[in-house]
């Protein structure tokens, strides 16, 4: 027992010191005094670290730069780093801790949807304000929460749009992992093409666990589905590390881009660094931001994320814009409403106007989404995604889809006049629950 | 202008173009004049360097119809995205090789070599999927015209890809002096296809007993379509032959492509089991012979597939060879980290499982964090060998992955190296008697304390090769440990600890069995009616497939 007790101790010290490594951050201002404390809830270990460190080094960068601009209302912004390491309730845990002992002005984080459904309860018992960058499953608008990334009208419907006007598909493979985000992404998915009139038998629904490694049977399957004749597509919402050797699998059975199309909503150019492209030329993607969009806002921004990553490889992505968008939203919402506090920011937030990096304007709307443009674009060789269709304007996120029966009759809107985030348009009333 | 009038002229004289009419062409060239013709080529090719796509396209279709040595080279080079054009304001077009020093060049339009050029000093020409499948479309079309039948073979799928009544023509007509008869049955099988819709009943029964022979999914769907009823139940076909015809079609066709699934279907369980196999064996050896809960066994897979990673960063020259200085490299890597862990941890806590369970688990997120910090959170990605990738094509049914099918044949040869090395060898016989009786093998004179230790690294070093393998297959991050680790002890259980034969039989069982379950259940229950038989199967036979027997099983 000796022994484990010292294990033990050796280990936290180790955990300690790689925590206190990896938090530059944590306590830089901590000697000004007066302080506006940005708390940044990503995993830096675990599953989900291969994504999330990205965005904690964004929120780094962004308030560093602000930092230097002169800080906010006065005062030096202080990020407060935390690692809820991808464990679903440790996200509660660290977020009560940012709330009531860091006592943090605002929070920036979460990436999966069962993270985000962890925190919420938190903050609104404590009123948080939480900053979400991730596109995800809708069904959903909090006072507490503002959604960057997509909504699915602002993801997957136009990228199935696109396939179904400009390419033609007529057969269509719903394929993810299996949890909440690609379940019910691909439950509205499956109401909105039998809407269009797809039948039964021409939509092949298929969910694989996290991590899934093992393709062989499933790509032999959607091959066989995709040789009836008629055009077939792969809608892909599978997530994080199934990707890779579902695409090496796609490769190395022969379904190229040509024959079968994958597109993806969770495949950006952070996944792709970290795999041999090759196979994938020509495989879809669909997001509101791509590193090879020619703006000169993008430029600029990835210009100083090279800078102080010190790394000119690294990429950006969709996430990294939505927390550029979210955290410089905050800011003049902060500067409009005078102070940090969360009710007066939270309703001086509506209605807000930023540029995005891809040449328009972000709004936020009073449902608590932004209005994004959809981009839909091709692998190519060099693991960018090269823009082939866009929409001709801003898409405006819808919280509730119009697909699903359940939430077709139900708007969110944090205006004054109604402060609801499930309001029923034939009940006319809010039900009260908030997530 | 002159461009665009060549551009316009060619598409107004190819408009009703069929994939053989090179008659066409050649008149398109003469209104432009013979001198014309590579310097309509030049025109063209010029124009490559516009940024929009559907403008690329209505180019790239132009000169996909011209008759000049130049256009090959420049489609391969367009569709393998090595066409790359000056940033200069002509912005001549060129062909490039990949070299150390940059980029080495070659005009698209002349075929002369100019020497190397530093990368940011031009950009690549851009393509999208319908580029792409009209280049290869193009490209097959006169591959159809290759003395090599794998060449020609290669077309005919290409081609069949995409049916229109041009390529149907085309079949039609080169089918005739077609000597290879897959390559012709191919070609038929796509008219007759298109045959079905034909008014004569004779052609379509003819083209019925054509595709008889065929095993294509698709031509099943065609035949179903002629056997719609309206709502009386009334067929739409009218010939009775026909229809009969046609039943009897997708009957064979079925049986046959059923036969070839279910071998297929072997075949994913038998690789699914050798993947299994590969990570459980290390741990059939520490875990089984020598009694070691090592929850770090995940870790040393994952350090074999860094080491992979790094032998490919250090000789990106030598990519083919990689995995061969990998092997050798992630098993020394993984078996002296192996050796470390047991002379450090292991040694100290003889006896106590759970404070071993314990501690490797810790080791396993120390190593864990450790590659995190030195490599980056990301995930890495590890280059498939040419020699790798890719597929055997037996029929339209039945392909055999190459990944795959090397890694099959790398576990049994890492299965019987193991195997002979326990049997044969002086440390086999040493780690059998520590493993029987350690008391008894110290009195015999036997250093266990090396035996222990080299076990252990034995066991280790196989789990970096595993490591080697699956970075060939799957991520290779600092979680790909994990993944494995639960799969790895079920094997080692299912088939009874301590025994090598009865790991390799296990994981091929329980490979096959899931590969046969996924089509029926989905791939999460399918794991799940695995976990409940092995459990239930646990509970009923203890100690596995193939228990030890005799006075080693009750150590």
């Amino acid at each position: 027992m000796m022994f484990l007790k010292k294990a033990m101790r050796s280990l936290s010290a180790v955990a300690i010191t790689a925590g206190v490594l990896l938090s530059p951050g944590a306590m830089a201002f901590n000697l000004f005094g007066d302080t506006i404390k940005v708390g940044v809830l990503h995993s830096l270990s675990g599953t989900m670290a291969i994504s999330e460190t990205t965005l904690k080094d964004t929120m780094l960068m962004l308030i560093e730069e602000q930092n230097a601009k002169g800080g906010l209302l006065g005062k030096k912004l202080e990020a407060v780093v935390v690692d809820p390491a991808s464990n679903w309730p440790l996200f509660a845990e660290k977020a009560r801790g940012l709330l009531t002992q860091d006592k943090v002005d605002v929070m920036f984080g979460c990436w999966t949807s069962v993270s985000r459904k962890s925190v919420l309860p938190v903050i609104e018992e404590l009123n948080g304000l939480l900053f979400y960058p991730v596109q995800y499953e809708g069904e959903e608008s909090s006072k507490n929460v503002f959604y960057t990334g997509a909504a699915p009208n602002q993801q997957a419907i136009p990228a199935v749009d696109y396939l179904m006007n400009d390419i033609g598909v007529k057969r269509w493979v719903l394929a993810g992992t299996d949890y909440v985000y690609p379940r019910t992404t691909n439950k509205i998915l499956e109401a909105y093409l039998k809407l269009k009139g797809v039948a039964d038998e021409d939509i092949m629904i298929n969910y694989t666990p996290f991590g899934h490694s093992d393709w062989q049977s499933i790509v032999a399957d959607v091959k066989k589905f995709g040789s009836a004749g008629k055009k077939t597509a792969v809608v892909s919402t599978i997530n994080g590390d199934a990707n890779v050797p579902f695409y090496k699998e796609l490769g190395n059975q022969g379904v190229s881009a040509d024959d079968i199309p994958v597109i993806a909503f969770s495949v950006g150019e952070e996944e792709l660094s970290g795999l041999d492209t090759k196979p994938l030329v020509g495989h879809l993607a669909a997001w509101n931001y791509f590193m090879s969009v020619d703006a000169p806002e993008n430029a600029a921004f990835i210009k100083k994320w090279h800078a102080f990553i010190k790394d000119p490889k690294r990429v950006t992505n969709d996430p990294m814009e939505a927390h550029y968008i979210g955290f410089n939203m905050w800011v003049k919402a902060v500067e409009k409403a005078g102070t940090t506090d969360v009710d007066a920011v939270e309703q001086a937030m509506l209605g807000i106007k930023f540029p995005n990096l891809t040449g328009g304007m972000a709004v936020m709307n009073s449902n608590h989404h932004l209005s994004k443009p959809v981009l839909i674009g091709e692998i190519q060789e060099d693991g960018q995604l090269e823009t082939v269709w866009e929409t001709d304007g801003l898409v405006w996120g819808d919280a509730w889809t119009d697909y699903l029966p359940g939430s077709k009759d139900i708007v969110a809107n944090w205006r004054p006049n109604m402060r609801c985030g499930n309001y029923n348009t034939k009940t006319h009333k809010c039900s009260g629950q908030n997530f | 202008m002159t461009i665009r009038v060549i551009v316009i002229s060619m598409m107004l004289g190819l408009c009703p173009i069929t994939w053989a009419d090179s008659h066409d062409l050649n008149v398109t060239v003469a209104v432009t004049g013979p001198k014309d013709k590579t310097s309509g080529f030049k025109a063209l090719v010029s124009q490559l360097s516009v940024k929009s796509l559907s403008k690329k396209k209505i180019t790239v279709e132009a000169i996909v119809k011209l008759e000049n040595d130049r256009v090959r080279s420049l489609l391969e080079a367009l569709l393998e995205a090595r066409l790359f054009y000056g940033k200069a304001a002509p912005h001549p077009i060129y062909i490039v090789e990949v070299v150390d020093q940059g980029y080495q060049l070659t005009d698209a339009v002349s075929g002369q070599s100019l020497g190397i050029v530093a990368k940011k000093s031009i950009k690549k020409v851009r393509i999208n999927n319908r580029l792409r499948r009209l280049i290869r479309g193009a490209l097959a079309q006169k591959d159809l015209r290759a003395a090599d039948p794998s060449v020609r073979l290669q077309a005919v799928h290409t081609m069949s890809k995409n049916m229109t009544p041009a390529v149907v023509a085309l079949f039609r007509e080169t089918s005739k002096h077609e000597r290879d008869e897959d390559i012709q049955l191919l070609m038929l099988a796509a008219v007759a296809n298109a045959d079905l819709t034909a008014t004569d009943g004779a052609v379509r029964l003819a083209a019925i007993k054509v595709l008889a022979k065929t095993m294509q999914v698709e031509y099943v769907s065609t035949l179903k379509g002629l056997l719609g009823v309206d709502a009386e139940g009334i067929y739409s076909e009218s010939d009775r032959q026909v229809i009969t015809a046609a039943k009897q079609a997708i009957k064979e066709i079925e049986s046959r492509i059923s036969w070839y699934e279910n071998i297929q279907t072997l075949f994913f369980g038998l690789s699914l089991g050798s993947v299994l196999v590969l990570a459980a064996i290390g741990l059939a050896i520490t875990f089984g012979v020598m009694g070691v809960i090592n929850m770090a066994h995940g870790e040393l897979i994952m350090l074999g597939a860094y080491t992979t990673y790094v032998v490919q960063l250090l000789m990106p020259e030598q990519l083919e060879l990689s995995l061969f200085i990998a092997i050798p490299a992630a098993f020394i890597v993984s078996g002296l980290c192996g050796i470390l862990i047991e002379r450090g941890v292991i040694r100290h806590l003889t006896g106590r499982p759970l404070e071993t369970l314990l501690a490797t688990f810790g080791i396993s997120l120390v190593l864990q964090q450790l590659v995190r910090s030195v490599f980056s959170p990301l995930n890495r990605s590890v280059s498939t060998p040419q020699w790798m990738s890719g597929s055997i094509d037996f029929n339209p049914v039945l392909s055999l992955t190459l990944n795959r099918l090397y890694i099959l044949a790398f576990t049994l040869l890492v299965f019987f190296v193991l195997l002979m090395i326990l049997k044969r060898t002086r440390l086999g016989l040493e780690v059998r008697a520590v493993s029987q009786n350690r008391a008894m093998a110290k009195a015999m004179g036997i250093k266990t304390e090396r035996v222990d230790a080299l076990t252990f690294g034995l066991g280790s070093g196989v789990a970096g090769l595993a490591g080697v393998a699956l970075s060939q297959l799957t991520n290779v991050g600092p979680n790909l440990g994990q993944s494995y680790i639960v799969d790895s002890f079920m094997v080692v259980v299912f088939g009874g600890a301590g025994n090598l034969l009865g790991t390799l039989i296990s994981g091929f069982s329980l490979g096959v069995a899931t590969k046969f379950i996924e089509p029926y259940a989905g791939a999460v229950l399918a794991k799940i009616l695995v976990l409940v038989f092995i459990i239930i199967f646990i509970q009923k036979r203890p100690r596995g497939l193939f228990p030890q027997k005799g006075r080693a099983a009750e150590g």
